[in-house]
């Protein structure tokens, strides 16, 4: 399996009026293509800077990140706006869902930015609504949904650009146990199936125990 | 999906705070759209007034306004018609031409009109009092007044305008184009004013002025029929250029003491001086609603952009560049000063098209290429108001509203 992100002692500190914050404190790892790795840690350990650093959403104080041959550390702000309509979806814990937007249009939303011609942006946003089972919702807003089809919507709106990367902050963290199991092995179903890598950021040790590869965090450093 | 898009679907979410963001430049648009009409008309009626001058002094009475050339007379109080013969018979030389008139605005079948009783030429002049002083032609010289012709010194009776009309019979009367298309008549018809019977003699050609309102009737006819008889509310004269400058005037006010006694030249600068203010009133709002719509627009703007942190950041997220978060906001603003400055047009337009008859006393036309201007101003304020909104909205950090609360 080839490597897809590798990660080279990363730090991103925070200066505070009383000291310096360590929000991430020399980590260093790297993820093969096709993993499911989850992200464990107490609350405040780096979890999201992590996934946000990854992502190109925060520059990393100092260290080095690299995905599929190209380091992300030094690019400039358009070309980490590229790298992450092109490769990467996002899947929050609260949904993030556009509110004044249908289901559907919030789908679309990042295929416009791929330029895709609005019939183009209906086909494709149907497909991965009917593969989310949320076909006869994609006219409803996000008000008129529940908690776990919201997420649904944002899982396809991740996944309708065709990212090789996924990245979950919590993406269970706000629904009901048997909600979650639904989500989760919706994701593994993306990950086995379609073959993307997905980083994801958990509390729950069952929903931990879908990855295949585990990165534990305390302090803003690996733990184990 | 497009930026188009995102934006109009965003828009149809907020109306009233739309509304209430672009409020301050529609007002000021349609404020000086509507002044921007009404001036721009009334500066055309007064460029028409001198090409037609038909009488160069009025005699007004004394608590007329004069602020506008055409509607000086309406519905000004009255003063004796026995000041015609005071004129006549007093030993002042240059007085070329008179027409006393009496002048109302009156309602005909629901329209508002305006009613202008005149005394015709050979009335005036078969009175014996005229023939014997000799005051047509025996004063004038080449000098005086419009070229000396057949044309009775160069007043078209045909242009009627503010000249002097040689017959008009007691029951007749002549009506202008606005007012015939309004009541739905024409030449050789009949019409009731308060109950008295008039015959349309002839509709009169269109001139852009009240005067296409006007219906003009036999002075006498006319008080009768407003019951003010033996009243007039102005007299037109024409005086021969020399004589005004030796104090025509003058000596017109120490024979009637309680008028007032002005040129026609008087009376349209006065105007041009109104219109003059206006405009100047007109940049004045302008620079105003540079900065308080300017200001009012950034401020809306500013709370958008502040509720929409995590919208933005979720955009950014999906892969929106900066730059497409700032092209949004700006597209945003620009639409919304595309449509306040329409409706600002709208608005200016209505209003003068209410008070036009009232505060110039003439029709107002829409004028289109203001519609360009309202929106171009409109546009710019809107878009300079939101610079710095969107500025600091494309430079939000997008983590810092996607951590959980
Ligand atoms: N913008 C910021 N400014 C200052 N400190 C920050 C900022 N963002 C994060 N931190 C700090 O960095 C550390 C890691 O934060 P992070 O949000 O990554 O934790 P987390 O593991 O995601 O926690 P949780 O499980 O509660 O979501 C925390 O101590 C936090 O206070
Ligand atoms: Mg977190």
């Amino acid at each position: 399996m080839t490597t897809i992100l590798t990660v080279q002692n990363i730090a991103k500190t925070y200066n505070m009026r009383d000291g310096i914050v360590y929000a991430l404190n020399d980590v260093s790892f790297a993820i093969k293509k096709g993993d499911f790795v989850s992200i464990t840690g107490p609350s405040g350990s780096g979890k999201t800077t992590l996934l946000l650093a990854l992502s190109g959403l925060i520059r990393p104080t100092s260290g080095q990140i690299i995905f599929e041959g190209k380091h992300l550390e030094n690019a400039s702000d358009k070309e980490l706006a590229g790298f992450r309509k092109k490769h990467v979806g996002f899947v929050m814990q609260n949904f993030s869902l556009i509110p004044y937007m249908t289901a559907i249009q919030n789908v679309m939303v990042p295929l416009s930015l791929n330029g895709h011609v609005s019939a183009e942006q209906q086909v494709l946003s149907s497909a991965v609504l009917e593969l989310v089972g949320l076909e006869n919702r994609k006219n409803h807003f996000p008000r008129e949904l529940s908690a776990g089809q919201q997420q649904r919507v944002a899982i396809a709106r991740a996944l309708v650009n065709k990212p090789s990367i996924i990245f979950a902050d919590e993406p269970t963290g706000n629904l009901d146990p048997a909600l979650s199991t639904e989500i989760m092995e919706f994701l593994q179903k993306i990950n086995k199936e379609l073959n993307i890598t997905i980083m994801m950021v958990t509390h729950s040790p069952q929903a931990a125990n879908y990855g295949n590869a585990k990165i534990m965090l305390e302090d803003g450093k690996l733990s184990r | 999906m497009n930026l188009l898009k995102l934006v109009w679907l965003e828009l149809g979410q907020r109306k009233t705070q739309l509304i209430s963001g672009i409020l301050a430049i529609t007002l000021g648009i349609g404020v000086i759209v509507a002044i921007r009409s009404i001036s721009v008309v009334s500066e055309k009626a007064v460029a028409i007034n001198l090409d037609n001058l038909g009488a160069n002094i009025m005699v007004l009475p004394q608590g007329a306004s004069v602020d506008n050339y055409y509607a000086a007379d309406i519905d000004a109080p009255t003063f004796p018609e026995e000041y015609v013969e005071r004129i006549v018979t007093s030993e002042i030389t240059g007085v070329d031409n008179l027409s006393p008139k009496l002048t109302r605005r009156i309602d005909i079948n629901g329209q508002k009109l305006v009613l202008t009783g005149i005394l015709p030429k050979n009335e005036l002049a078969s009175k014996p009092i005229w023939q014997n002083s000799g005051l047509f032609g025996a004063e004038l010289n080449a000098a005086c007044g419009p070229s000396p012709s057949n044309e009775s010194l160069g007043y078209k009776d045909e242009k009627l305008q503010r000249k002097s009309i040689d017959s008009l019979g007691i029951s007749d009367c002549l009506i202008g184009s606005n007012a015939a298309s309004r009541l739905k008549v024409k030449e050789g018809d009949k019409i009731t004013v308060s109950g008295t019977e008039l015959k349309i003699g002839k509709v009169l050609g269109e001139t852009g002025t009240i005067d296409d309102d006007r219906i003009f009737a036999h002075l006498h006819t006319v008080q009768n029929i407003l019951g003010i008889q033996g009243q007039v509310s102005a007299i037109e004269i024409m005086g021969c250029c020399n004589a005004i400058s030796d104090g025509l005037l003058g000596k017109l006010r120490n024979i009637l003491p309680d008028t007032k006694i002005t040129t026609i030249g008087q009376i349209v600068s006065t105007q041009i001086k109104t219109n003059q203010l206006m405009n100047q009133i007109s940049l004045i709002i302008l620079i105003i609603i540079v900065f308080v719509g300017g200001i009012s627009i950034g401020n809306y703007m500013w709370a958008n952009v502040n509720e929409r942190k995590r919208e933005i950041g979720i955009l950014r997220m999906i892969g929106y560049p900066k730059s497409s978060i700032y092209y949004i906001l700006m597209l945003k603003a620009a639409i919304m000063g595309l449509i306040g400055g329409i409706i600002g047009y709208v608005a200016g337009v209505l209003i003068a098209w209410f008070l036009g008859p009232y505060i110039a006393g003439i029709n107002i036309a829409p004028i289109p290429v203001l519609l360009l201007w309202s929106v171009i101003i409109s546009v710019f304020i809107s878009l300079v108001g939101s610079v710095l909104p969107a500025w600091f909205a494309a430079r939000f950090e997008p983590y810092s509203n996607m951590q959980e609360v």
